[in-house]
């Protein structure tokens, strides 16, 4: 094992699989020279040249349908779109045209495509640069949908998003770019299949279900709560869509208190399909309490540092939520 | 010089089956024997086919809501066109895309789109294929006067020429995007003069000259493997509503008749008899057969089973 940073476990994943596959390339704003807007591809327009790494104009709904058109020709393209909020420029592309292509023309169609993009708050960066826009696309059939919480997961699930046959929407937490974690060595290529969430902390007596950057933050909430003999379980859901149900319901069923948390806004949010699928499963019975939901609030995400740490789940609120569940 | 016999033959025979298609779709959803929508392209069959017909297997074609003419002129076949159209599991897409989404990727098709606009960005991106795997073979983007009012054409034309794709971007303007006039949604009457804010070649074409437009795509296929995309402009006239209804409020019989006398079937089929390759009698039983083709392929639909619930996830993902 080595310890790398979630931004090179990214990157490591995208170059060792263009070394070996030439029919992968990989286009977005900024992501040459530059390294991209996170530095997260630096190095890669110097081993693959500008063939392989497109530095593209400003113009996300072409980028998005470039990739999806080159995947339906037998390339296997990457595409970094430099902020999630702007996916609702390459939304038409991604839903209408990636997405449907497979199913509308009778399976004639594959589109093996990844699309990267950073989402998340805490930088700054305010409202249009630090949204949670995953609900708006594991919505859509065809699409699936992936957000890793460390950079051993982040490898894996990447490797295995660009080695899937369908188009992959691979969200990146900005605020874990520079975070480390132990990753196999260069020559032990692992893989993480989607589909399969991962229990990053065994418990008996609460779960909670989360992914990105709040599974850090339950953990640490975990943390605090086994001191007071509270033993609680904390799923990393990893891949949105296809979920991992038999994972969620069996947790719930051993330990009968679940809460759900997730940044992205709580109405509409992805929490309330991860809740509904324990409430409508045989798991229902188990549960001692009402599944609980904690999502970032109803807001645009605000500028000022300290409003902008308080509409999105903190500690605070994380145990709060896990006392009312005691 | 002149395209030789076959080649005339060919142009003409798709453009009658194209029409006898459609008038035939067009019955069919009169008898209710067809649910959901269609947009025809009675009157401009010249464009699609002119063009289609000028391309080689490997070459790619993006169609369009009103693309029969462009898959008919590409080689599909008819049978499974109609029995999409008709939604039946032999149809093109399994009786889940219809006549908006019919794709064909054994001839080249890359599919027609429901969303205005929405094939041009997936033309780059099969034109970069076509680059990066040093092929020789274009991809043709089909699309309306409307759709080149969508920030998709900008971006596209844009990428497509600061990147050198071979890609002929095919503008087929019949002078409205459903009811609204070209006078009133764009302030030029010559949109071929928009490639040029592209540093891209364009070039504006009588959209009923069938010979015509075959032998500029012939050109501007050699043109775009050289010089990268290219935009053709081709002037024509929708002689049909929008889709199945449409009142046609906006614009007068007169507009309407006055194009139908610039037919391009009549057009080709009279210079056809007149330059003495073709006599009347050869033409009557080249109509007669386009006729019977597309008879046949309504029975073959008709025939066709209807897809299975049970098959209703299939092709939502790839393996
Ligand atoms: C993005 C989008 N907006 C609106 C529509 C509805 N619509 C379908 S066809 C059409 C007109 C398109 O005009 P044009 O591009 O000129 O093609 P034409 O129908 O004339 O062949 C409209 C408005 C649509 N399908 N997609
Ligand atoms: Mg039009």
């Amino acid at each position: 094992m080595r310890t790398i940073t979630y931004a090179q476990a990214i990157n490591e994943a995208m170059s060792e699989e263009m070394r070996k596959d030439e029919n992968i390339v990989f286009m977005g704003e900024d992501i040459g020279v530059y390294g991209g807007a996170f530095g997260v591809s630096r190095g890669m327009f110097e081993e693959f040249g500008d063939d392989r790494v497109k530095d593209t104009p400003i113009s996300e709904l072409v980028i998005t349908g470039c990739a999806a058109g080159a995947a339906m020709t037998g390339l296997r393209p990457i595409v970094e779109i430099m902020f999630s909020d702007f996916i609702t420029l390459a939304m038409e592309q991604l839903a209408n045209q990636a997405a449907k292509n497979r199913f509308q023309f009778g399976g004639q169609a594959a589109v093996p495509m990844v699309l990267r993009t950073p989402g998340g708050s805490g930088t700054g960066a305010a409202e249009q640069h630090s949204q949670s826009l995953e609900a708006w696309v594991c919505h859509v059939p065809g699409l699936k949908v992936v957000i890793p919480s460390t950079p051993y997961d982040a490898k894996g699930l990447l490797k295995a998003s660009m080695l899937d046959n369908n188009p992959v929407v691979f969200i990146e937490q900005k605020l874990l770019y520079r975070s480390k974690g132990e990753v196999p060595e260069v020559e032990d290529d692992y893989i993480i299949p989607l589909g399969k969430a991962d229990i990053k902390r065994e418990g008996k007596d609460v779960t909670i279900v989360t992914y990105g950057r709040m599974v850090q933050r339950s953990l640490e909430v975990a943390e605090k709560f086994a001191s007071e003999g509270v033993d609680i379980e904390v799923i990393d859901v990893r891949t949105l869509v296809p979920l991992d149900k038999e994972c969620l319901i069996e947790s719930a069923k051993k330990t009968g208190k679940v809460l759900v948390v997730h940044e992205a806004c709580q109405t509409g949010g992805y929490g309330g399909e991860l809740a509904s699928t324990i409430v409508d499963s045989d798991a229902f019975f188990y549960l001692d309490a009402p599944v609980k939901r904690l999502g970032g609030l109803d807001v645009p995400i605000p500028y000022n540092p300290n409003l902008e740490a308080l509409v999105v789940p903190t500690e605070e609120k994380i145990t709060a939520a896990v006392r009312e569940l005691l | 010089m002149g395209l030789p016999k076959e080649t005339h033959e060919e142009l003409y025979t798709k453009m009658v089956q194209c029409r006898e298609f459609e008038e035939k779709a067009a019955k069919l959803f009169i008898q209710g024997k067809v649910h959901g929508t269609a947009h025809f392209c009675i009157g401009e069959e010249a464009t699609g086919i002119g063009v289609s017909s000028a391309l080689e297997v490997e070459d790619y074609i993006l169609q369009t809501h009103r693309g029969h003419n462009q898959g008919i002129g590409k080689n599909m076949d008819i049978n499974r066109m109609m029995a999409e159209f008709l939604g039946k599991e032999t149809g093109y897409c399994k009786g889940k895309g219809g006549c908006m989404h019919i794709a064909d990727f054994s001839v080249g098709s890359l599919g027609a789109n429901g969303v205005v606009g929405g094939g041009l960005p997936i033309a780059t991106g099969a034109a970069f294929s076509q680059k990066y795997k040093k092929s020789d073979n274009i991809t043709v983007c089909y699309f309306g006067d409307g759709a080149s009012n969508e920030g998709a054409f900008h971006e596209s034309l844009n990428l497509a020429a600061a990147w050198k794709l071979p890609v002929l971007f095919v503008c087929t303007n019949n002078l409205y995007g459903m009811s609204t006039s070209v006078k009133k949604s764009m302030a030029i009457s010559d949109i071929s003069v928009r490639a040029s804010g592209y540093g891209m070649k364009g070039i504006a074409l009588d959209g009923n000259d069938v010979v015509n437009i075959y032998e500029e795509t012939k050109k501007a296929k050699k043109y775009v493997q050289k010089n990268g995309p290219m935009l053709m402009v081709l002037n024509t006239y929708r002689w049909m509503g929008h889709s199945k209804s449409d009142a046609q409020l906006y614009r007068s019989k007169e507009e309407v008749n006055e194009w139908k006398e610039k037919c391009p079937i009549k057009r080709h089929r009279e210079f056809l008899i007149e330059s003495g390759m073709f006599t009347a009698e050869q033409i009557k039983a080249i109509d007669k057969s386009a006729k019977q083709d597309i008879e046949n392929a309504v029975a073959y639909a008709e025939a066709s089973p209807e897809p299975k619930i049970e098959d209703i996830f299939d092709d939502v993902y790839a393996d």
